[in-house]
C-alpha cells in the first residue's frame, strides 16, 4: 500500500524487489496457470500436450494481457486507494446503509422472497431441475456447514457422510432398503428419524474427536467421509451395495381430505426447499445471536478464556458439529425422496469439499454469504457448461474450486459477503490477538 | 485497617484450602508441597519473584493443571465441600471460582457488553433448540442476562463503553472488563492474576478500589497475584510468599515485610537495588513449561504422571 | 485364527506397504514438527512423485526388459525422479499455499483450507493434463520370488522397497541429526520464536522441511506406483493411511512415523485376512480413531526435537 506512494528512484534493481514487481510476477504466473487450467487436456502418453496447447498458442497472450491488466488495476488501486475506497463506499456502502433501517430491510427481504417465488416459474424445465438439485439442496447444505466451519470454527471434511446417513435413513424408513423397518413411513415422517440418525452420528463421531486438536477433526472426518462410502458399497445386504437403492417414495401429505404428492416435477420441490431454507435461515440467525452463538464466538476467539468463563467448550463444539450433521442429513432426505434413487457414488469426499468451497467463498460465519456463495457457485458451472462460448468441462470443476480455496484464503479469508464479526476476528488474529478458529484441543495450554 | 479485617476473617469459615499440592512438568517441579487456606471475604495475596509458581498455583486452583500430589478443596468447612482437582476448568468455574489472566484474555472481536454477557450466561440453560425457536424461557434469560450485564458494567464503571469492541478499549478498561466478565459467572472466589501489571498509577488506584469493592459490596473473596507492592500492601489481608514453588512466608502485610526469608528471596533476584520487588517482565519459566504439559496435547486434564 | 495359513505372506507384504506409508508419514511428521499443521496437500506431493518417475522411466525403458545393473540404475533413477518431482511440488506448495498465510499470521483454519484447496487443484489438474486413467510404470526389474521365509515368498519388489526405504531413512537420520538444516528443523520444532531470535531463518527452514518431506513423499510415490500404477487420484488413500501411521507413532516424531507405518501396514494386512480386502481402508480408519481415542500422542509421543 504505502510502497506505492514512495517516490520511485528509477533503479531497475529496486523495482524488481518491490511489491509492484512481485505482484507483476504473481499476475503473469497466475495468468499462465489459468491459461493451462482452461486449455486443452493432455494424456499420459502426451503429458506435455495440454501445456503446449495452452501456452504456445495465441490464447496465452490473451491471458497474459489479462494478467497485466489485473496487475495494473491492483497497482492503480493501491496507489489511489483512497479514491477507490471512497467510490466504493458510495456505490456499495450506501445501499447497505439503507438496509440498517428495519423497514427498508423488511421490504428488501420481502422483495427477495417474492422474486424467489416468482422467478422459477418462468424458467425452463432444465433450469428448474438445476434450481432444486444443484442449488436449493446445496444452499441448505452450505447453511449447515456454515454452523460448523463459520460459527464454531471447526473443519469438517466429511460433511457429506451425514447427507448419506440422512438419505439412507430415509430409504430405510420408507422401506426401500433390503432390510425392512418396523413400519413403513411417508418420507415426511421419516424426516425426524433420519435427522436424528445424522445427529447421533455427529455426536458419536464428534465427541471423541473434538477433544483433540482441530486438524485431527479434519482428517478424521475426511476418513469418515471415505469410509461411509466403502461401507455403503460393501454392506450389500443392508444398503443395496454399489447397485444403490431404488424406489424411495416421493413426499406426500395426507391431512384429512387434503392430499398432495410431490411427483417428479421440480417446481413443487423447489417451493418445499424454499420453505426449509427460509426456516433454516431464520433458525440459524437466532442461534447466532443467542447465548449459543456467543459461546461459539468466545470459543473461536480464545478457548482458554471461554473455559475459564464457564463455557463447556467440548459441549458447544459437539453441538455445532451435530447441528451441521443434522442439516446435512435433512438435505439427504430431500434429495433421496426427490430423485428416488441413491447409490454410494453420490456421497463422495469431493462433495464435502465442494460444500466447503461454497461456504468459504460466500463467507464463513455469514448466513447470507453461505447461501449466496452456494447459489452463485452452483449456478455458474451449469451456466458455463451450457453456454457455447465457454465449453466448460464439468470434470475440471475441482481444478477451479481448489484454486478458488487457495485464492480466497490468501486474498479474502472472510469470504465475498463477510460476517462483520468474523472479519474483525480474522483481522485481530492476524495481529496476534485471539485465534479466529477452534483448532486447539479443549483444555489446551495456558499462558 | 488490615489488622481489623484479619481479626474478623479468622472467625469466618474457609473458602478454599490448598493442601500439600505438588505439580511437576516432566522433570521440573513447579509447585512443591504448597499448603494454604483462604477465609471467606478475605483478600489473600500471593506474591513471589518471577517463576515462583504463582500462576501455576492459579492454574491448579482453576482446573487447568492437575497436580500430581495434594488436594484443593472449595468451601472445605461447609456442608458440601467440593474437591477442585480433576475438574475441568468450566466445571471449576461453575463451582464458583472465577479468574482473570495475566495477559488479559478478552473476546476481542466482541463488544464489552457481549464479553460480560458470555460470563453471565454461563449459568443459564438456553440450548440450541430454545435459541432457534425463541422459547419463552430463552427470552426471559436474555432479558435477565441483559440486566445483570448492565449492572456489572455499571459496577466496574464501563456502562458507557458497553457497545465498544473489546480490542479497542484502553488498558485499564480491559482489566476492568475482564473482572466484570469473571464476576458475571457469579463466583464466590475471584482469582486475579496481576490485575495491575502494566497499569499507570491512576489506573492502579482505580483497580485497587474496584477490588476492594468486589469484596466489600459483593462479598466475594479475592485471591490476588500481584507484583505491585503498593497495591498488595493496601489491599491484602494476608500475604503468602512463594519462591521456587514453595511457600516461604505467610502472614499479614507487615509481618511479611519484615520476614528475612522474603527479603532474601527478593534480594536474591533483584540483587543490588533490591528495595523494590521485581516488576513482571516477560513470561516466567512456568509459562514456558506449558509446551511440555502433556495434557495440552492429549486434550484431557489427566495428571501428567499418567502420560510420562 | 483367520490368518494362520498365510500369516507370513501377509506379514511381509504388510511390512512393504508399511515402509511406503512410513516414507509418506515422514513428510507429515516433518512439516508437523515445524508448523504444527497437517499438510493436507502432501497426498499430491506423493502423486507428483509417481508421475515424475513414470514419465522418466516410460521414456527410458519403454518396452525393454532391463536386467542386472541396469535394473539397479533404473530403480535409482526412478527414485531420484520421484523425489525430484515431489520436492519441486512441495516447494511450490509451501510458496503458494502456505507462505502468504504465514506472512499474515492467518488462523490455523485458513492453512488447512488453503492446503485442501491446493490438493484438489493439483490432483485434478494432473487428471486433466496427464489423463484420468491409471498407467503402470514400466518395471525396471523382473519381479519374482527371491527367497522364502517361513514359507512366505519374498519378492524382488519387496526387497527393492526395503533397501530403498532403509537407505533413505539413514540419509534422513544423517540430515536431521548432523546437518545445519537438521539443527534448524529441530530448533524450529522446539520453539520457533526462540529459534528466530537465535538467528535461524524460519522461512528457509520451513521451505527446506517441505522439500525434505517432498523428496521422501515423491520417492514413495515411485515405490508405490511400481506395484499399483500411477493415477491422478492415487494420493488420497495412501496419504490418509500415512497420516494414521504418523499419528500412531506420535506425530512430529520421526522414529514414530516409521514405527507407525510398519505397525499399520502389518495390522491392515492381517485385518483383511479376517474380513475382505475391500475393508482394508476401514481397518486403517478404525485404527486411526482408536489411536486418537486411546492414546492421541501416539506410541512414542509427539516431539520432533529429539531427532531421528
Amino acid at each position: 500500500m504505502s510502497a506505492g506512494l514512495q517516490p520511485r528512484t528509477g533503479s531497475a534493481a529496486r523495482f524488481w524487489r518491490s511489491t509492484d514487481a512481485r505482484r507483476l510476477f504473481g499476475c503473469v504466473v497466475g495468468a499462465l496457470v489459468v491459461a493451462v487450467m482452461t486449455g486443452p487436456s493432455g494424456s499420459a502418453s502426451a503429458p506435455t500436450s495440454g501445456f503446449t496447447g495452452s501456452l504456445f498458442r495465441p490464447r496465452a497472450f490473451v491471458f497474459v494481457a489479462l494478467g497485466l491488466a489485473l496487475w495494473a488495476v491492483m497497482t492503480f488501486r493501491s496507489r489511489f486507494g483512497d479514491v477507490v475506497r471512497r467510490a466504493n463506499d458510495r456505490i456499495i456502502a450506501t445501499p447497505r446503509q439503507l438496509l440498517v433501517n428495519r423497514w427498508y430491510r423488511y421490504i428488501f427481504y420481502l422483495a427477495v422472497f417474492a422474486f424467489a417465488i416468482w422467478y422459477p416459474t418462468i424458467l425452463s424445465g432444465y433450469w428448474q431441475e438445476v434450481l432444486v438439485d444443484q442449488i436449493g439442496v446445496f444452499v441448505l447444505l452450505a447453511l449447515g456447514l456454515n454452523v460448523v466451519v463459520g460459527y464454531a470454527g471447526l473443519l469438517d471434511l466429511g460433511y457429506i457422510a451425514f447427507y448419506a446417513i440422512g438419505a439412507y435413513s430415509a430409504a430405510y424408513w420408507t422401506g426401500a432398503l433390503p432390510i425392512h423397518p418396523p413400519m413403513h413411513l411417508n418420507p415426511f415422517w421419516a424426516i425426524p428419524l433420519a435427522v436424528l440418525a445424522a445427529m447421533l452420528a455427529g455426536v458419536v463421531l464428534g465427541s471423541p474427536t473434538l477433544r483433540l486438536r482441530g486438524d485431527y477433526l479434519a482428517i478424521v472426518t475426511l476418513g469418515f467421509g471415505e469410509i461411509i462410502q466403502i461401507v455403503a458399497t460393501n454392506l450389500t445386504g443392508v444398503t443395496g451395495g454399489s447397485q444403490g437403492v431404488i424406489g424411495i417414495p416421493h413426499f406426500s401429505l395426507h391431512v384429512d381430505s387434503l392430499k398432495y404428492v410431490w411427483h417428479v416435477k421440480a417446481l413443487p420441490y423447489y417451493y418445499l426447499l424454499l420453505v426449509f431454507v427460509v426456516i433454516a435461515l431464520a433458525a440459524f440467525r437466532s442461534l447466532e445471536r443467542s447465548r449459543v452463538g456467543r459461546c461459539w464466538a468466545a470459543i473461536r476467539e480464545d478457548e482458554v478464556a471461554a473455559e475459564a468463563s464457564g463455557i463447556n467448550v467440548l459441549k458447544y463444539k459437539v453441538m455445532a458439529f451435530s447441528i451441521g450433521a443434522s442439516t446435512s442429513g435433512f438435505a439427504g432426505i430431500l434429495t433421496a425422496s426427490k430423485i428416488g434413487f441413491i447409490e454410494p457414488g453420490d456421497f463422495t469426499v469431493q462433495l464435502s469439499i465442494l460444500i466447503l468451497v461454497l461456504v468459504v467463498f460466500g463467507g464463513m460465519g455469514s448466513l447470507i454469504g453461505a447461501a449466496m456463495g452456494a447459489a452463485v457457485l452452483q449456478w455458474l458451472p451449469q451456466f458455463l457448461r451450457v453456454h457455447p462460448l465457454f465449453g466448460f468441462q464439468p470434470q475440471d470443476l475441482f481444478i477451479y474450486l481448489g484454486a478458488l480455496l487457495v485464492v480466497m484464503m490468501i486474498f479474502r479469508p472472510a469470504g465475498i459477503v463477510p460476517s462483520r464479526r468474523r472479519r474483525s476476528e480474522i483481522g485481530l488474529a492476524e495481529h496476534g490477538v485471539g485465534t479466529a478458529d477452534a483448532m486447539s484441543a479443549a483444555g489446551g495450554p495456558v499462558a | 485497617m488490615s489488622d481489623s479485617t484479619t481479626a474478623a476473617t479468622t472467625e469466618a469459615d474457609l473458602i478454599i484450602e490448598v493442601d500439600h499440592v505438588t505439580l511437576r512438568f516432566g522433570g521440573v517441579t513447579s509447585l512443591l508441597d504448597i499448603s494454604l487456606v483462604q477465609h471467606r471475604h478475605e483478600i489473600l495475596s500471593v506474591i513471589g519473584p518471577n517463576g515462583a509458581g504463582k500462576t501455576s498455583l492459579f492454574n491448579c486452583v482453576t482446573g487447568v493443571y492437575v497436580p500430581q500430589v495434594g488436594s484443593i478443596t472449595f468451601r472445605p468447612e461447609s456442608a458440601h465441600p467440593v474437591t477442585v482437582v480433576g475438574r475441568k476448568p468450566h466445571r471449576v468455574n461453575r463451582l464458583g471460582i472465577a479468574r482473570t489472566f495475566q495477559s488479559s484474555r478478552l473476546f476481542n472481536a466482541l463488544t464489552a457488553f457481549e464479553n460480560v454477557k458470555i460470563g453471565v450466561e454461563s449459568r443459564f440453560h438456553t440450548g440450541p433448540v430454545g435459541a432457534m425457536l425463541h422459547l419463552p424461557r430463552t427470552r426471559r434469560e436474555e432479558h435477565r442476562g441483559d440486566n445483570r450485564t448492565k449492572e456489572l458494567l455499571e459496577f466496574v464503571g464501563l456502562r458507557d463503553r458497553a457497545d465498544e469492541v473489546a480490542s479497542g478499549l484502553p488498558y485499564g478498561d480491559r482489566r476492568r472488563l475482564e473482572i466484570a466478565r469473571a464476576l458475571g459467572t457469579s463466583p464466590e472466589l475471584l482469582l486475579l492474576d496481576e490485575p495491575a501489571a502494566g497499569a499507570n498509577p491512576a489506573e492502579k488506584a482505580d483497580l485497587s478500589s474496584l477490588i476492594e469493592r468486589v469484596r466489600s459490596e459483593i462479598g466475594i473473596s479475592v485471591l490476588l497475584i500481584e507484583h505491585d507492592m503498593g497495591v498488595v500492601m493496601s489491599l491484602a489481608d494476608r500475604i503468602v510468599v512463594l519462591n521456587f514453588g514453595e511457600v516461604i512466608a505467610e502472614g499479614t502485610p507487615s509481618q511479611v515485610q519484615r520476614d528475612p526469608a522474603v527479603i532474601e528471596a527478593y534480594l536474591g533476584t533483584v540483587n543490588e537495588n533490591g528495595h523494590e520487588p521485581p516488576a513482571a517482565e516477560g513470561a516466567p519459566p512456568a509459562v514456558a513449561q506449558t509446551r511440555q504439559n502433556p495434557s495440552a496435547h492429549s486434550g484431557g486434564n489427566s495428571p501428567s504422571s499418567e502420560e510420562r | 485364527m483367520c490368518f494362520t495359513q498365510n500369516f507370513w505372506n501377509l506379514f511381509i507384504s504388510g511390512i512393504a506397504n508399511g515402509l511406503v506409508y512410513a516414507l509418506i508419514a515422514l513428510g507429515y511428521t516433518l512439516v508437523y514438527g515445524v508448523l504444527q499443521l497437517i499438510n493436507f496437500a502432501h497426498s499430491e506431493v506423493f502423486m507428483s512423485g509417481g508421475f515424475a518417475s513414470y514419465f522418466i522411466l516410460n521414456a527410458l525403458i519403454g518396452s525393454s526388459q532391463p536386467h542386472g545393473l541396469a535394473s539397479v540404475g533404473f530403480v535409482v533413477l526412478g527414485i531420484v525422479a520421484g523425489a525430484t518431482g515431489g520436492g519441486i511440488v512441495a516447494f511450490l506448495l509451501e510458496r503458494v499455499a502456505y507462505r502468504p498465510l504465514r506472512r499474515r499470521n492467518a488462523p490455523r483454519l485458513a492453512f488447512l483450507i488453503s492446503a485442501i484447496g491446493a490438493s484438489y487443484f493439483m490432483y485434478n489438474l494432473a487428471g486433466k493434463e496427464f489423463g484420468r486413467d491409471a498407467v503402470s510404470i514400466p518395471s525396471p526389474f523382473t519381479n519374482g520370488t527371491v527367497f522364502t521365509v517361513f514359507g512366505a515368498q519374498v519378492q524382488t519388489y519387496y526387497i527393492v522397497i526395503a533397501v530403498a526405504t532403509l537407505v533413505m531413512l539413514v540419509l534422513l537420520d544423517r540430515v536431521v541429526a548432523g546437518t545445519r538444516l537438521g539443527k534448524g528443523i529441530r530448533a524450529v520444532a522446539q520453539d520457533a520464536q526462540t529459534a528466530s531470535l537465535m538467528g535461524v531463518n524460519i522461512d528457509r527452514v520451513i521451505s527446506q522441511t517441505f522439500v525434505l518431506g517432498g523428496l521422501l513423499g515423491g520417492a514413495a510415490g515411485f515405490l508405490f506406483g511400481l506395484n499399483a500404477g500411477v493415477v491422478y487420484t492415487m494420493g488420497f488413500t495412501p496419504s490418509l493411511k500415512a497420516f494414521t501411521a504418523a499419528v500412531l507413532g506420535g506425530i512430529g516424531n520421526i522414529r514414530g512415523a516409521v514405527l507407525g507405518g510398519l505397525v499399520l501396514g502389518v495390522a491392515e494386512n492381517l485385518g483383511i485376512a479376517c474380513t475382505q480386502s475391500s475393508w482394508r481402508d476401514v481397518i486403517a480408519f478404525g485404527i486411526l480413531v482408536l489411536v486418537l481415542l486411546i492414546r492421541p500422542t501416539g506410541i512414542l509421543g509427539e516431539r520432533l526435537g529429539r531427532s531421528a
